[in-house]
């Protein structure tokens, strides 16, 4: 395998309602922000993650339709679809394209195009990444799984509502600092609490917005990023996990931990060659505030039981020893679906660079993204670092 | 989001409660599969699942999905039928705010949602609370 950069990035110029435009504008606009960050004028093949075109507007065929759209014709061009962690996968294939050799440069992007359709649709295009006959029949949604995750979380360990809503307070702080943010206001512990209850104990403040967005990256081999694209710090893609696990909750042994995202993260890891604690900075999926929570117990950043004391001390703030979430996470920055894994390597490669402002974790030599899909059956991780 | 097959296939595991046991390792899959993950084993006899559990995990439902609108808020949760075998239903005839995690429950088959206005009528199964 060849070793593989990330040379240009891009997205919307902010997240959020974007009705005046298609999904083939917004989409566009991200891959050209990203091929101008590196000045390439052509790519030879590009992946892009994308939930549900067909459910949110109606529109599948993705892969020639993008393409056609930003001028690469003929290429090779493909949708990837893995739920909410359709974006993760994109740059997942893009990396393995380019690492094998068959390709020199290649967009990874992700799109969702979710506010075209009214909240019911919306939800129900959602819901279909959890188990309809078995799940959705019986009239549960997305929060309600996430909701029955944290029900049992609080049981088995304590966790408390409290500290649910210092992930909501931790990452609507980040994003109050990033001007591509959706919901760009700080909130209170006391505002997620007494918000609308959503599915309980999860309110409104623990739940991440439907969100128009799309994100795209370049990558190339390593020595060519060195001989033509140096201009930047190089950002190497040192670590690539993925695993799947039943998409029916029920079906897991321990409704408190995503084995998903625990393997994807010991596989990005291993093939890096780097302890968690090696990881200077992180974006990991907080659909729900209690994501946050068990994601970091599952990819050992905290022990079983943990996650909860951990964000409620602090030590997941930008400042604290290892932050979580710098962009805003979902809950700020919004959650495109198919394009939320595309951010995260976005925010990942900014902190690297140096370039996150006010967000900017001093000294992050390696950081680490997690998207993941559904209630966690599907979870990919990259690991990143500065050349 | 109108109706699809997979509404008016029949069901026979949703409406009999039945499930598929592993013949080789004895472990027990809702609804009926082909090959058993953990030993990989294709054979398989037909078990009716037990008619109670125990609430593993629950959450009450106030803002749901268009079919369900008329109902909040509901109780769904996940029930331990046998050990190690769980899965999700609502739990119905309770106040939502006495349900709690451990709690014991028997099932029933109801009524469980209708495809629009005049669409067609899904049954199924709901857990409701044993008293002791
Ligand atoms: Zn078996």
């Amino acid at each position: 395998m060849r070793d593989v950069a990330i040379i240009g990035i891009g997205m919307n110029e902010k997240w959020g309602e974007l009705w005046d435009k298609s999904i083939r504008t917004i989409f566009t606009e991200a891959a050209l922000n990203a091929m101008d960050d590196c000045n390439v004028d052509h790519i030879d093949s590009m992946y892009i993650g994308c939930m549900s075109g067909g459910l949110f507007v109606g529109q599948e065929h993705l892969g020639s339709m993008l393409a056609d759209n930003l001028g690469a014709d003929f290429i090779p061009a493909t949708r990837v679809e893995s739920a909410c962690a359709s974006g993760g996968l994109a740059f997942r294939q893009a990396f393995m394209d380019v690492a094998s050799g068959m390709s020199e440069i290649v967009l990874a992007g992700g799109v969702e195009k979710m506010l075209d359709v009214d909240g019911g649709a919306a939800t129900y295009a959602l819901s279909t990444a959890a188990d309809q006959e078995y799940e959705c029949f019986h009239g549960v949604t997305f929060p309600g799984l996430y909701a029955m995750i944290a029900n049992a979380h609080m049981a088995k360990y304590g966790t408390t509502r409290k500290q649910l809503a210092h992930v909501s307070v931790k990452n609507h702080m980040n994003g109050s600092k990033n001007h591509r943010a959706q919901f760009p206001f700080k909130t209170t512990l006391e505002e997620v609490v007494n918000s609308v209850m959503v599915a309980d104990p999860l309110t409104i403040m623990d739940c991440s917005p439907v969100t128009d967005g799309a994100a795209a990256v370049i990558l190339c081999p390593l020595d060519l990023a060195k001989k033509k694209f140096a201009n930047k710090p190089i950002i190497k893609v040192i670590g690539s996990g993925h695993a799947t696990d039943s998409i029916a909750l029920h079906d897991r042994k321990d409704l408190t931990w995503l084995s998903a995202v625990e393997l994807s993260g010991k596989r990005a890891l291993k093939m890096a060659g780097k302890k968690i604690a090696d990881i200077n900075v992180c974006e990991v999926h907080d659909c729900f505030t209690i994501a946050e929570i068990c994601v970091t117990e599952a990819l050992g950043i905290f022990e079983p039981g943990m996650g909860g004391p951990s964000v409620e001390s602090g030590i997941t703030n930008i400042g604290g020893k290892i932050p979580v979430n710098t962009s805003g996470g979902l809950k700020s920055k919004g959650h495109p679906v198919g394009a939320t894994g595309i951010a995260q390597i976005i925010e990942i490669t900014e902190q690297l660079r140096g370039i996150s402002g006010d967000r900017q974790v001093n000294g992050a030599k390696v950081g680490m993204t997690q998207n993941m899909g559904g209630s966690g059956g599907s979870s990919v991780c990259h690991i990143l670092e500065v050349n | 989001m109108g109706i699809t097959a997979r509404n008016w296939r029949e069901y026979p595991q949703r409406y009999r409660l039945e499930a598929a046991k592993c013949s080789q390792c004895g472990k027990v899959f809702f609804p009926p599969r082909l090959i058993c993950n953990q030993c990989k084993s294709r054979k398989f006899e037909t078990i009716k699942l037990p008619g109670e559990g125990t609430v593993k995990t629950f959450t009450v439902i106030r803002v749901a999905p268009t079919n369900f609108i008329d109902e909040v808020p509901y109780a769904i949760g996940i029930i331990e039928l046998l050990e190690g075998f769980s899965t999700m239903m609502q739990i119905a005839d309770c106040d939502p705010e006495k349900i709690s995690i451990g709690m014991k429950v028997k099932l029933e088959f109801r009524k469980i949602q209708s495809d629009g206005e005049a669409g067609v009528i899904m049954y199924g199964y709901k857990a409701v609370p044993v008293s002791e």
